[in-house]
């Protein structure tokens, strides 16, 4: 990916980009037994308790109790779903987009400013800033949480959704700037200097040249911190407590403390918590996958 | 992430400040525009790391008073026989999900780089774990493998109707289980990434020599991909040090302390037991662990790791 030689890149040209993969699977004609067998193998591995998590869904309790687990329910209800939508869970749904939305925001922003700086600066506190936070990527932060529920406490912030942002925009910055000024360094130097030689500040060249062209990598890093965030289960469980501050994993994990034995129920509230995830990554996939996979797709 | 690795810096040529003057005033805008991440990181990432370190000399319930204490919390961990336990077991968890994880993922990543008629179908689909969380993916482990109603018990399959979570081995295997089960797609894709970065034209040359596939693949996918290991083993190493909420809506660390491993024993420690000084030892344990271990695989990567970043 993003490679930080000093040539240029070998890339191929985009339109030969299908043709030509050098995957060891080129050149020999015989079909790739092993590894197709390996992936549909795998595939049943991944599909088979996803599957069993939505058929489960539908059935009603006693349904569960009594037929074969992987055959479809008898009599397919909804009242699961409709029993998720009518408890707490909505709230908790607001509360994961508010935290989201405001952790991944800022987030990606000063993540992008930062990355852009270290790209193109000199001076010893922008490497000594790009160096801190290569840091922070070999450190477990939730190792730092104690302290961290200590700030939250003093700062007044304990119990709300705020205590939750604040860490959470901190704890995605490494990993963003380090993709994104990967990115940024693959943009051709010529252009950042035809760009001065007419004139533009950085601040326009940051927006003009830099923004549109790490579009995919901005695309990656929201979704995978994004997906981070929202999925995030130590930070709430530490830094808030009351019930109108909950988030969804949390909300889970005490949904299936009530309904211990109500599987079907459950596994709905899994669904209903997954859901607007699986509906972004559809929209958002194929730039995730050329971001992830850094195919510099322009 | 190979993170650690400052080469890609210096490696990145100077740019021309040379081009006219006011690189002075540039610089100063460029240092503005870093300011606003590295106030925030600082704020919750670089105070609270020597946070803990502070804090784990001293002795506070985590509501009253927090007052300096010298090495007590330290003699109380470092003599604690939980430590050695939670440090196995992580470390268990740790080298097992690698062994599991990296073959699988190496295999399926070369085998999705190449032309396969449903590659972009299945590469959808394998994703579809990663979208779930941790919490949601125990809880639904927990149902999926329990002895009497779970799946093993409605197909009458005495093999998976075992008390999974109730033997400490069983347990520990499952957790592997469920991190391969969610995090092997990701690591196929990194590696998806590093294949189809290797030049076509070595695998032309090896087919001329009359190289088969398996000699291929031994001969030049695995030593190309060697920096694309690193990443991908950093990720899942550090990552490893974090599976907490999964280990905790799972088996809370049971059966007795069977997967209890250092996040969760600092967890316990601080945030049930009361007992803040040994659980931030605890935690400055976890970050030594984690430096040392990321440092280790930038040894073994050498510098040019951080250029091989797939963007994980």
């Amino acid at each position: 990916m993003a490679t930080v030689t000093t040539s240029a890149p070998t890339r191929r040209p985009a339109a030969k980009k299908s043709a030509d993969r050098g995957s060891g699977m080129r050149g020999t004609v015989s079909k790739n037994w092993f590894g197709g067998a390996l992936s549909w193998v795998w595939l049943l591995i991944v599909l088979v308790p996803i599957y069993w998590i939505i058929i489960t869904s539908f059935k009603q309790q006693s349904d569960y109790f009594s037929t074969n687990p992987l055959a479809p329910p008898t009599a397919p209800t909804l009242s699961n779903y409709l029993m998720v939508v009518q408890s707490d869970f909505p709230r908790y749904f607001v509360n994961s987009v508010i935290v989201t939305v405001g952790s991944i925001v800022p987030a990606v922003l000063i993540s992008f400013l930062a990355a852009f700086a270290i790209v193109r600066g000199r001076g010893w506190l922008l490497k000594a800033t790009n160096s801190l936070f290569l840091m922070g990527l070999a450190i477990p932060l939730q190792a730092t949480i104690i302290p961290v529920y200590l700030i939250i406490i003093r700062l007044g912030l304990y119990d709300t959704l705020g205590a939750i942002i604040l860490p959470s925009i901190a704890f995605a910055i490494p990993l963003s700037v380090l993709v994104l000024s990967n990115f940024i360094r693959d943009v051709p130097k010529e252009l950042f200097e035809s760009m001065r030689m007419d004139g533009a500040s950085d601040w326009q060249t940051l927006w003009q040249l830099a923004f549109p062209l790490t579009r995919p990598a901005l695309v990656t890093v929201t979704i995978y911190n994004g997906l981070g965030i929202w999925n995030g289960f130590l930070l709430p469980l530490i830094l808030t407590q009351s019930p109108e501050k909950r988030l969804l994993p949390l909300g889970l994990w005490t949904f299936q403390g009530q309904y211990s034995v109500n599987v079907p129920a459950i596994l709905a509230s899994v669904v209903l918590t997954t859901l607007p995830i699986l509906v972004l990554y559809v929209i958002g996939r194929r730039q995730l996958m050329s971001g992830l996979t850094a195919g510099f797709s322009k | 992430m190979t993170a650690l690795a400052p080469a890609a810096l210096q490696s990145a040529p100077a740019s021309s400040a040379s081009a006219g003057g006011g690189s002075g005033i540039r610089e100063r805008s460029l240092t503005w525009m870093a300011l606003p991440a590295l106030l925030m990181f600082v704020a919750f990432g670089v105070i609270p790391l020597i946070g803990v370190l502070v804090l784990s000399f001293t002795t506070w319930d985590g509501i009253g008073e927090i007052r300096p204490s010298g090495l007590t919390s330290w003699k109380a961990v470092l003599t604690d026989p939980g430590l050695p336990h939670a440090l196995w077991v992580t470390f268990l968890v740790m080298a097992l999900t690698w062994i599991v994880q990296t073959p699988m993922s190496i295999l399926l990543g070369a085998f999705l780089a190449g032309q396969q008629r449903y590659r972009e179908l299945l590469a959808v689909l394998y994703f579809i774990p990663l979208l779930l969380s941790s919490a949601a993916l125990a809880i639904t482990y927990k149902a999926l493998l329990d002895p009497n109603f779970g799946l093993g018990a409605g197909l009458h399959l005495p093999f998976l109707a075992q008390d999974w979570l109730g033997r400490p081995y069983l347990a520990v295997g499952v957790v592997i289980f469920v991190v391969s089960w969610q995090f092997i797609p990701f690591h196929a894709l990194i590696y998806q990434g590093g294949v189809r970065q290797i030049p076509v034209t070595m695998y032309e040359a090896a087919l001329i020599d009359g190289a088969g596939r398996v000699r291929q693949f031994f001969s030049i996918t695995l030593p190309q991909l060697k920096y694309t290991i690193i990443t991908s083993s950093t990720l899942m190493v550090v990552g490893s040090l974090t599976f907490f909420d999964l280990i905790f809506v799972l088996t809370a660390g049971g059966p007795g302390d069977a997967t209890r491993v250092l996040a969760l024993s600092m967890y316990i420690t601080g945030f049930q037991a009361n007992l803040m000084g040994p659980a931030s030892a605890i935690a400055c344990i976890l970050v030594l662990v984690g430096l040392a271990l990321a440092l280790l695989l930038r040894r073994l990567g050498g510098d040019a790791t951080s250029s091989q970043l797939e963007g994980a």
